[in-house]
């Protein structure tokens, strides 16, 4: 849970609120994975799930902040029954991603929300988490049988039209990169995926993964003089917030972390954060990493 | 840096060239058309090098025709020879293959257009009939934001124009044309590129026609350009760029910078 603050952390200011995350999921998801950040799992109710008029007085509160994008994330947010509620409604305000495992997609809902998202302005994207492309490589990481499942969950979005962006935490050596890369590719377009999206993401070392590889170093921080010259819109912190059952925290890594509650109203949570915690660091040296490819900060 | 002015006149006209990206062969097209159709000013949007061959034939054309330039991110990467061109990619592919296309337009881009470009303002501001026009590369905040239709929400664009003092913002960077209308009669439109087809299928590429009326009305005209695009694709092959770029030229389908597309741009378009 939360570390020991330390008097050098910087401090980042909101410039816009260019995303808006939500917890919608809660905590609660239908598998446990052993690298999550945030401890989800079947039995984890530590936080609880939004409602679709929690969400709806949200977003309407988020207008006048001029909101560019929504995310949703967990838990798994499928778990939530309102979820295809919740996105439509999302739909009607801006652009919608949501973070799914991919295990329990329904063919029903996928219509629906197709049919949303023709309706609507915006993309709605769905980036589907797979730690490895086989059984061998993704269930000792995600579970018995998630491989299996979640290429299913691909399947169905692909048959209704979607192209998800199929997300993994970077569990291998950084020198097999290109082959499991190439490997993942070949396995989607197997699975009938034929222009397959990838988006590589660092393993964060806090929640269940701080057991598995003991968390960050006590010098794995950000200091101020790392600050000096870097573009700071590379930090989530800079441009997003997320809601949770609790208020508005400050961003979809750190909600379990103490001093992330930022606030009850958007208007309270645009202070300063002082990027004191290891994911921080990993913020910082990956770069916007919770981000679309479309919607990224980008350095110039 | 900026350029302001205010003019007043019953209907001003007014075109605006996105991307260039080393195509001088649909810049001169779209000149020439410009030129018959008549307009008060000619703005190009910035990245006058990429992608295309022979990066030089195009500053000659701008001249002639005084086109208005600004500083996109390649421009400012050419003309100050930095490592890469900035234009916001995060997949290896895509970075792949913009390499590629940076290295082969620094190398072919003479240093006097390269000082030239360093000296190119990033924006222009002008008032036509009362309307606050602010015209920029990716967005108002920053030269290489992308902002595609079914990722930039309206409250978003609300508050671009209320944060930077404009009626109309006009953008390029993406590669692709759209345009919202906003309360009170504010607007905000993509131009488009002139550098490559916009992965639909169709070869020609677009620029973008404004009309602004003595009440201060906005009338917007994209334009589709056709031109000798086999010829672009020979000079390209010639001068060895990737058979992915020919086949865009050729097809209009995007074969790269696919990654930072959007569900919706990207289901359009072929790969």
């Amino acid at each position: 849970m939360g570390k020991k603050t330390s008097t050098q952390a910087p401090s980042v200011a909101l410039s816009h609120l260019d995303q808006l995350w939500f917890q919608v999921g809660g905590t609660l998801c239908n598998i446990t994975c052993h690298h999550c950040f945030i401890s989800c799992s079947p039995t984890n109710r530590n936080f609880g799930f939004l409602s679709l008029e929690q969400v709806r007085q949200r977003l309407e509160e988020s207008v006048s902040h001029g909101v560019k994008e929504y995310y949703f994330t967990g838990g798994e947010p499928f778990l939530n029954r309102e979820m295809v509620a919740i996105l439509e409604e999302t739909l009607n305000y801006g652009p919608a991603t949501v973070l799914t495992n991919g295990t329990i997609l329904k063919e029903p809902w996928l219509k629906s929300l197709r049919k949303a998202e023709q309706k609507s302005l915006y993309s709605l994207e769905f980036r589907v988490s797979i730690d490895g492309f086989s059984p061998e490589t993704n269930d000792p990481i995600r579970g018995k049988n998630t491989f299996r499942k979640a290429i299913q969950g691909v399947t169905k979005l692909v048959k209704h039209g979607f192209l998800p962006i199929i997300t993994a935490a970077r569990t291998w050596p950084i020198q097999d990169e290109e082959e499991i890369l190439q490997a993942f590719i070949s396995t989607l377009k197997e699975h009938g995926y034929t222009r397959p999206r990838l988006k590589i993401l660092p393993t964060l070392q806090i929640g269940a993964e701080a057991k598995r590889t003991n968390g960050y170093l006590q010098d794995e921080r950000v200091t101020e003089e790392m600050m000096q010259d870097f573009d700071t819109s590379q930090l989530l912190c800079e441009h997003s917030r997320i809601i949770t059952d609790r208020g508005v925290q400050v961003c979809p890594i750190l909600i379990e972390e103490e001093g992330s509650q930022l606030g009850q109203t958007l208007n309270e949570s645009k202070k300063h954060f002082s990027i004191r915690h290891g994911a921080c660091f990993t913020c910082y040296q990956y770069g916007a990493i919770c981000s679309n490819p479309s919607g990224q900060a980008h350095r110039e | 840096m900026s350029s302001e002015s205010k003019m007043s006149k019953a209907v001003y006209r007014f075109a605006c060239l996105g991307g260039i990206y080393s195509n001088y062969l649909a810049l001169e097209s779209a000149l020439k058309e410009i030129e018959n159709r008549g307009v008060d000013a000619i703005y190009c949007q910035g990245d006058l090098g990429a992608f295309g061959p022979h990066p030089d034939r195009v500053f000659p054309l701008l001249q002639k025709y005084q086109v208005q330039c600004m500083q996109g991110n390649y421009d400012h990467s050419v003309g100050w020879s930095l490592d890469d061109c900035q234009c916001g990619y995060t997949d290896p592919r895509d970075n792949h293959f913009a390499k590629i296309s940076f290295d082969y337009t620094l190398q072919k881009t003479s240093e006097t257009n390269r000082i030239w470009m360093r000296s190119l303002p990033t924006e222009f501001r002008f008032t036509i009939n009362k309307k606050r026009f602010l015209l920029c590369h990716g967005s108002p905040r920053k030269v290489n934001e992308f902002l595609w239709e079914s990722t930039t929400s309206s409250a978003f664009l609300e508050f671009l124009l209320e944060d930077y003092e404009a009626d109309v913002i006009v953008a390029t960077h993406t590669g692709i044309h759209w345009e919202r209308r906003l309360s009170n009669e504010k607007c905000f439109l993509n131009v488009g590129v002139l550098g490559r087809p916009e992965n639909d299928g169709q070869a020609c590429v677009w620029y973008t026609l404004l009309e602004v009326d003595s009440s201060g009305s906005l009338k917007i005209e994209f334009v589709p350009v056709e031109y000798d695009h086999d010829r672009l694709a020979r000079e390209m092959a010639e001068e060895g760029l990737p058979e992915e770029f020919i086949e865009t030229i050729l097809t209009g389908w995007w074969t790269t910078c696919l990654e930072v597309l959007p569900g919706k741009e990207r289901r359009r378009g072929k790969y």
